[in-house]
């Protein structure tokens, strides 16, 4: 499948036309939206690896800003790999390497001068199952402000995030309580909160809706809706209804590698590849 | 076959009571040793008042006149307790954090094994130590005219000794706190050390409670290091810098001497022993308690 060469480092050639174009780009079909202008995230032949296992291999995307962007594909095709290399949460990782371009709006993710830490300030994250800390429904939300020096006012921040994340009303009362009391739908709007409450520009979502039931689900589908006038959200799910329901753009991911890439509407009606075919219509996976 | 199953099954038996035996034997040797302090204790308070006991001011049961008030030597245990602690807790707890959330894990399989070959030292030369080095070359250069046994000194070493407690079980209850905390920091753009001080340490603060505690008890049982450094002065006293003597010193300095069985002097000792065992008891059981809750918050 993969034809460029590993070795090609990216990096380096990442403005030459010739990178610009490699075979994987035969993927992109005639109808996906031209969203090369705006795009925020931009991969390049990316691939990861595990010591020698390589998760995900020359993969080449570009995310749209303020869009819903699902990714798909069975356990283990390196879709919530991909998604972590975007914040770079795999740094922890030791065995983890990785080659090809990544970029944030033209920022080289994995550059020489870039910094982690700024990077997740801009580039939040929800995970899968609900992780509020040990604390204050309030100070979950304040703590990633409190962190990074923020000098306005905590509380209308609190509320904003709070608001814009469609928990206030459920909360407002009790925001001094520990947001372990709350549900586990609840827990997960709060750590989207938390996560608004540093004004990211991206939202990384890496099946945030896999530990609830239905109900909390839809009600955070919904809220996936709602954040894309302020935020691209890239949304890793292995629900491909859910990635139908609320995401502009789908992914198909499988193997490692990225089978298609288009709109929503497109990939789940008449999608190009046959295994995307064979994956949506649950031949496997 | 029906030979071979029954000596099968008659070892087994063996083995099965042979097991038993060596278990009872550490359950009947407590045991023993509670009767026999709970027995000679219970001669001591015939002569004399619980209450005297307890709070008396004055502790000078082998000098006439005699007085039995155990305050003097309890406060010289805690001096040193406490100062151990002044030690411990920081080091402990920087040792912890360095090893649950700094160190790789090369580093740390070599770093955690040396922090316990530190509680493998034999705590008389922790002891001789105080009295030969910490004394002279530290303690007295700083302060002049410090007495030779001094708390400070034992202090400092006992300090030392139960840094590998502390520092081993915190960085057990910092590896209790889920991954997920960590990642749902570090994804809010937090630093290693905010991640460690903000959401670790907090997250696991009751089994950092639990480790201070159990280190205390150790610290207020510990003899032979104290005996040598801390001196056989009986004082009421908070200053440091002077020679004291602990709960367990003054017992080693009654069961070396020649006093007879049976006065009330030899008792003492067995009140003391009581005392002792009563405080480091009621410590252990509160930092199990803490310990089970902390468990409990996780799973």
């Amino acid at each position: 499948m993969v034809i460029v060469p590993e070795t090609i480092s990216g990096r380096q050639e990442a403005q030459s036309p010739s990178r610009m174009t490699p075979p994987a780009l035969r993927l992109r079909k005639p109808s996906q939206p031209a969203v090369t202008s705006d795009s925020v995230i931009r991969a390049e032949g990316v691939t990861i690896r595990y010591a020698d296992f390589a998760a995900v291999r020359d993969v080449t995307i570009e995310i749209p800003d303020r869009q819903v962007t699902a990714i798909i594909g069975p356990s283990g095709c390196g879709k919530s790999t991909f998604l972590r290399a975007i914040n770079r949460m795999n740094d922890f990782i030791p065995s983890m390497s990785i080659s090809g371009l990544l970029t944030y709006r033209g920022q080289d993710i994995y550059g020489p001068k870039s910094d982690a830490v700024d990077l997740r300030r801009r580039i939040g994250m929800v995970f899968q199952k609900p992780n509020p800390f040990p604390k204050t429904i309030f100070k979950n939300v304040a703590w990633g402000a409190s962190i990074n020096g923020y000098r306005g006012d905590i509380h209308e921040l609190v509320e904003r995030a709070l608001r814009r994340a469609a928990i206030w009303d459920e909360v407002k009362d009790k925001l001094n309580q520990s947001a372990f009391a709350l549900s586990g739908g609840q827990q997960q709007r709060l750590c989207i909160a938390r996560a608004i409450a540093l004004e990211p520009d991206v939202l990384l979502m890496d099946e945030p809706c896999s530990a609830l039931d239905p109900i909390a689900t839809a009600r955070i589908e919904d809220l996936i809706d709602q954040l894309k006038t302020h935020y691209t959200v890239v949304l890793v799910t292995h629900n491909m209804q859910q990635a139908a329901r609320v995401s502009d753009l789908t992914a198909f991911m499988y193997m490692g590698e990225l089978i298609e890439f288009d709109a929503t509407d497109k990939i789940f009606t008449t999608p190009s590849e046959q295994r995307t075919q064979d994956y949506i219509t649950g031949r496997f996976g | 076959m029906t030979g071979i199953t029954g000596i099968v099954r008659i070892k087994e038996r063996l083995i099965h009571g042979v097991l038993f035996l060596c278990a009872l034997a550490s359950v009947a040797t407590t045991a023993g040793i509670i009767w026999v302090l709970a027995a000679e204790s219970y001669l001591f308070f015939q002569e004399l008042h619980l209450l005297d006991f307890l709070f008396g001011l004055r502790w000078a049961p082998l000098l006439e006149p005699k007085s039995f008030g155990v305050l003097p030597l309890v406060c010289g245990t805690f001096l040193v307790a406490g100062g151990a602690l002044l030690v411990a807790v920081p080091i402990g707890l920087g040792s912890g954090i360095f090893l649950s959330e700094y160190a790789p894990s090369r580093v740390r399989s070599i770093v955690k094994p040396i922090l316990e070959i530190l509680a493998g030292i034999p705590t008389v030369v922790y002891g001789y130590f105080a009295l030969m080095f910490v004394t002279p070359h530290i303690i007295q250069p700083l302060a002049p005219g410090t007495d030779i046994f001094n708390a400070a000194s034992a202090a400092i070493v006992v300090g030392i000794m139960i840094i590998p407690t502390i520092a081993s079980l915190c960085d057990d209850a910092f590896r209790a706190v889920p991954q997920s905390l960590r990642e749902g920091a570090y994804a809010l753009s937090a630093t290693r050390l905010e991640v460690s001080t903000r959401v670790v340490l907090p997250s696991a603060m009751s089994g950092v409670i639990a480790a201070v505690i159990l280190a205390f008890a150790r610290a207020i049982g510990e003899t032979m290091a104290v005996t040598l450094a801390a001196g056989a002065m009986p004082r009421l006293t908070l200053n440091p810098l002077v020679s004291i003597q602990t709960m367990t010193s003054y017992i080693v300095q009654v069961s070396l001497g020649d006093t007879p069985h049976g006065t009330i002097e030899y008792q003492t000792i067995f009140a003391v022993g009581m005392l002792l065992f009563l405080v480091t008891l009621t410590f252990n059981v509160i930092a199990q308690g803490v310990l089970r809750r902390f468990r409990e918050a996780y799973e």
